[in-house]
């Protein structure tokens, strides 16, 4: 019956607007309580004890010691006699104690005998790898045919090696039992279904089970379960019977919570005398720590290459199993793909913008990506500005021009939002989704208040807390197409209540008032209406409650996006210290709900595009098999002064905004990778076969070695 | 100006366990998780032997103001003070995420210069003067770098923002229109992971500054 839509754009007064997160006040003066920051009564504070080696066999633990220890108030053997360990800083033993440092004491009180086992850790060696597996092999066409009569070919092997979430609010919680009901402050992306993981593993109801997580402090991809420390601090609470907080210490964040697959390949592509792309041949390979890793998808992007065959091995190593990291999969074949068609187009002799242009219809939306090719070569003035390798300027510093283009899909998850509408006029929205920093609190507000015509202040919004409607997990861009579509339908279903109410009062029909400037009148003459306090009065004595859900009707929500990204960079060929001067973003986003917000996620996109491509990598060490950087001193994130000039451009507006809301967090880290990878070749004329661009790597390139990986 | 002025005549002796253990040290703290909180049962090494500059490893009493308030309570000396402030006195602004002078999510001001809070024992900040980021104001009542941050978007999950928007206000109270040199100095010292930099440049480019005390 109801139709389900957005304002049209001259009746927006919210959406599309720049209002500031309503949380900045609170997480700028430090009054945001994370869980981290949960200090209950009595809380105990929980370690872990983890194992020193990549491959080993416990034959031994003793806790006595330990046990014995003034302030210990729980040990938990978590991998006891006979347990095989599988990498370096998997889970032992836990402690609960008075304070960190009286657990972190008990910890190096307890013994463990291990069996040390053989392991591998370096997943670029694959033929050394004894774990390695094909993991698919696709062919369509007749690449050899096509290759053998093919006008220029280049081959390439490249890769990125395994990167850390580093997430700066560690992975943790802090659980409280009174009697069967748990209570867990979680660091969390998944506030709504945590609840059914942690019942499971702990024998008790999920109704029994409350999740909550105002503020959380970063996830990407790597917060979405309980986690088995999460059980382990529900368990020592349980015995304890007092609050357990349980948060990893750094070095276990970097080693244990969070990782981004590796992605190694040798690709072979080729194109026509026209510029056209017609063979491509990838044999590639990676690793996600032990489960090894799935294929990328290859060719990237220009996924119509008409002659092509695929093959992957994954490589288990002895490291801890990856994690979804912010669009999974894409940087590496984004970055594997942009390389090798940058180095075909400089065989060619083109501008690989002309280049990428001319095969355009090998994408599934070139229209999309023609538009933004265009738009971000006159933001970055490349006609006149680029120059084919080669033509080096005059002493040690290069700079350089390079180019990618990117997709994501990013639809709304499934989500209900319950919407009341309170006989005072109070309006309210509670939804079991979490606000993981890209502002989803503030946007669910903008959508409740354009919807009942109102300001932001003038409505409260509820989330974080599995006792509200259940709404998806924050992955995949899906949160904003979810929570703005559930709570836009109850939204618009609650105000119809409110304006059947009022329609007699105006002697109109319900369907000819609009709520907008806090007023509700008949359209056309706002004379015939009442403020909004009067008009929700109207309702009577007991509020009106509406649940609202994704998916259902109305065209709110679409996915499916491109985005191209042009990198400006410096290079000094004395020291191999690469300098990102400039990063462009063009990106397609559908219908922004708020720019300031939507911008943001597209700077930070490109601020850890500039980190993975210059400085992040985990470092395991062959021989240890442990990592050599599980902090932040060796594990380097970008700086402030690391990132040069950031200029961003959204395609919305009319002729982008009828597809409605579609996910922005993902698709604007894809390409900084490759972007910044071909720069640095068009600056120095050479290829820089692996990520991220270190110094050392550089040095080799120019001085035409391959160099380690 | 909405910042703290701190005085320099703080600097007392600061901390000494005699009059800890008379003072009955449990007493002196809030509810939560107590940093370095020893009763009875862990307290076993306290004798008398008492060097003249040595303390610990027990619990030793101290007092130092925190955000305009003096604060006391009993700390093992290998605490820190970003841990005797969390766990301890429950002051959970400044965010403990390298625990080793990296990242700047801990910094706070000492005697008005900024520190990292993670590598400072909690006895050597004895008799001084600790602003944290709720020190510098309210959410009703924000220092001008505060509300810059929220201006201009200078966070997205908030964790690293208390310690940036110290050490911004630090910067700026130092060098109101800082140069690049100044801004690596003054900011190079903290990381951000979902890359808010550009509002941070906002930030600092605005000249927000006046107002925090010292620097």
């Amino acid at each position: 019956m109801a139709d389900y839509s957005w304002p049209e754009a001259d009746r927006r007064a919210q959406i599309g607007a720049r209002p500031a997160r309503l949380d900045g006040a609170v997480k700028s003066t430090g009054f945001a309580k994370y869980p981290s920051d949960q200090n209950p009564n009595g809380l105990l504070a929980a370690k872990i004890l983890t194992c020193p080696h990549a491959h080993a066999r416990i034959v031994g633990i003793d806790t006595s010691a330990a046990e014995a220890m003034p302030g210990v108030r729980v040990v938990q053997v978590i991998q006891g006699e006979g347990s095989e360990i599988q990498w370096a800083g998997d889970e032992v033993a836990a402690v609960a104690a008075v304070t960190e440092d009286v657990a972190r004491d008990a910890l190096r009180a307890i013994r463990v005998d291990y069996e040390v086992l053989s392991h591998f850790v370096t997943e670029e060696d694959r033929d050394g790898a004894p774990g390695a597996r094909p993991a698919g092999e696709r062919a369509e066409g007749d690449p050899d045919a096509a290759f053998a009569t093919a006008h220029r070919t280049v081959e390439r092997t490249l890769g990125m090696p395994q990167m850390a979430h580093m997430c700066l609010e560690p992975h943790g919680q802090v659980c409280s039992w009174d009697g069967d009901e748990l209570e867990v402050h979680a660091s969390t992306q998944a506030v709504s279904t945590l609840a059914g993981q942690f019942a499971t593993e702990l024998g008790v109801p999920a109704s029994q089970v409350r999740i909550r997580t105002e503020y959380m402090g970063g996830g990407f991809g790597s917060k979405f379960s309980p986690d088995r420390w999460g059980i382990v601090g529900a368990e020592l609470a349980r015995k304890a019977g007092a609050p357990v907080k349980l948060f990893l210490e750094r070095d276990q964040e970097v080693t244990v919570a969070g990782s981004r697959p590796s992605a190694f390949a040798r690709i072979r592509a080729a194109a026509d005398e026209q510029g056209r792309l017609v063979a491509w041949d990838s044999d590639s390979w990676g690793s996600g720590g032990l489960p090894g890793t799935g294929q990328t998808p290859l060719p990237y992007v220009f996924s119509r290459l008409p002659n092509r065959r695929t093959r992957h091995t994954s490589v288990p190593t002895n490291l801890a199993g990856s994690r979804a990291w912010r669009a999974p999969n894409h940087p590496q074949a984004c970055f594997l793909t942009m390389a090798v068609l940058d180095d075909l187009a400089d065989e060619l002799g083109l501008d690989p913008i002309d280049f990428l242009d001319r095969n355009l219809d090998l994408t599934g939306r070139p229209d999309t990506y023609r538009e933004q090719l265009a738009i971000a070569a006159e933001m970055a003035s490349w006609k006149e500005r680029w120059q084919p390798r080669g033509r080096e300027r005059e002493g040690a510093i290069q700079r350089g021009l390079g180019v990618s283009v990117h997709t994501w899909g990013g639809r709304g998850h499934s989500s209900n939002c319950d919407v009341t509408v309170h006989p005072d006029g109070a309006v309210e929205a509670r939804i079991g989704s979490q606000d993981i920093g890209t502002g989803t609190r503030t946007i669910v507000a903008q959508v409740l208040a354009e919807t009942f015509g109102l300001e932001l202040h003038q409505v409260r919004v509820s989330l974080g807390d599995n006792v509200y409607p259940q709404s998806g997990p924050s992955g995949g861009s899906s949160t904003v197409g979810g929570v703005t579509a559930s709570t836009r339908r109850a939204a618009q279903d609650a105000l119809r209540e409110v304006l059947v109410h009022v329609a007699p009062r105006l002697a109109a029909e319900p369907e000819q008032l609009v709520a907008e400037g806090g007023r509700v009148f008949v359209d056309g003459d706002s004379s015939r209406g009442m403020s909004w306090r009067e008009a929700a009065a109207q309702i009577g004595g007991a509020p009106i409650s509406v649940q609202g859900r994704n998916p259902g009707p109305g065209r709110l929500i679409s996915s499916g996006v491109g985005g191209v990204q042009i990198a400006e960079v410096e290079v000094d060929t004395d020291t191999g210290v690469v300098h990102v001067e400039r990063m462009i973003a063009v990106q397609d986003c559908g219908l922004i709900i708020n720019r300031r917000l939507a911008e943001s996620q597209v700077y930070g996109g490109l601020i850890m595009g500039v980190g993975y491509a210059l400085y992040e990598e985990w470092i395991p060490d062959p021989v240890s098999g442990r990592l050599l950087n599980a902090d932040m001193e060796f594990y380097k994130l970008a700086g402030l002064v690391d990132v040069g000039s950031l200029e961003v451009h959204m395609m919305t507006g009319p002729g982008y905004d009828e597809r409605g809301v579609i996910g922005l967090g993902e698709p604007p880290v894809i390409s900084p990778g490759a972007a910044i990878s071909n720069a640095v070749a068009n600056a120095i004329g050479v290829r820089v076969p692996y990520l991220p661009l270190t110094p050392d790597r550089v040095l080799d390139a120019l001085a035409g070695r391959g160099g380690p990986a | 100006m909405k910042g703290r002025r701190v005085t320099d005549d703080a600097k007392r002796s600061g901390f000494s366990r005699r009059s800890f253990l008379r003072s009955g040290a449990a007493g002196a703290l809030s509810g939560g998780l107590a940093a370095g909180l020893l009763t009875g049962e862990t307290a076993g090494a306290a004798t008398d032997a008492e060097a003249a500059e040595t303390v610990g490893p027990g619990p030793v009493e101290v007092e130092l103001e925190v955000n305009g308030v003096t604060r006391r309570l009993a700390v093992e000396p290998r605490v820190t003070l970003l841990d005797g402030l969390r766990d301890g006195l429950d002051v959970t602004g400044p965010k403990r995420v390298c625990d080793r002078a990296t990242c700047g999510a801990c910094t706070v001001l000492e005697d008005g210069r900024p520190i990292y809070a993670c590598s400072r024992l909690m006895i050597e900040s004895a008799g001084r003067s600790i602003t944290t980021v709720e020190g510098l104001g309210s959410p009703d009542a924000m220092h001008d770098v505060q509300q810059a941050f929220v201006d201009n978007d200078a966070q997205q999950c908030g964790y690293c923002t208390p310690g940036f928007v110290v050490a911004t206000a630090a910067l700026l109270a130092r060098h109101p229109a800082p140069s690049e040199h100044e801004i690596e100095a003054g900011l190079g010292g903290n990381f951000c992971r979902c890359g808010t930099y550009k509002g941070i440049r906002a930030v600092v480019a605005g000249g927000t500054g006046g107002g925090v005390s010292g620097g």
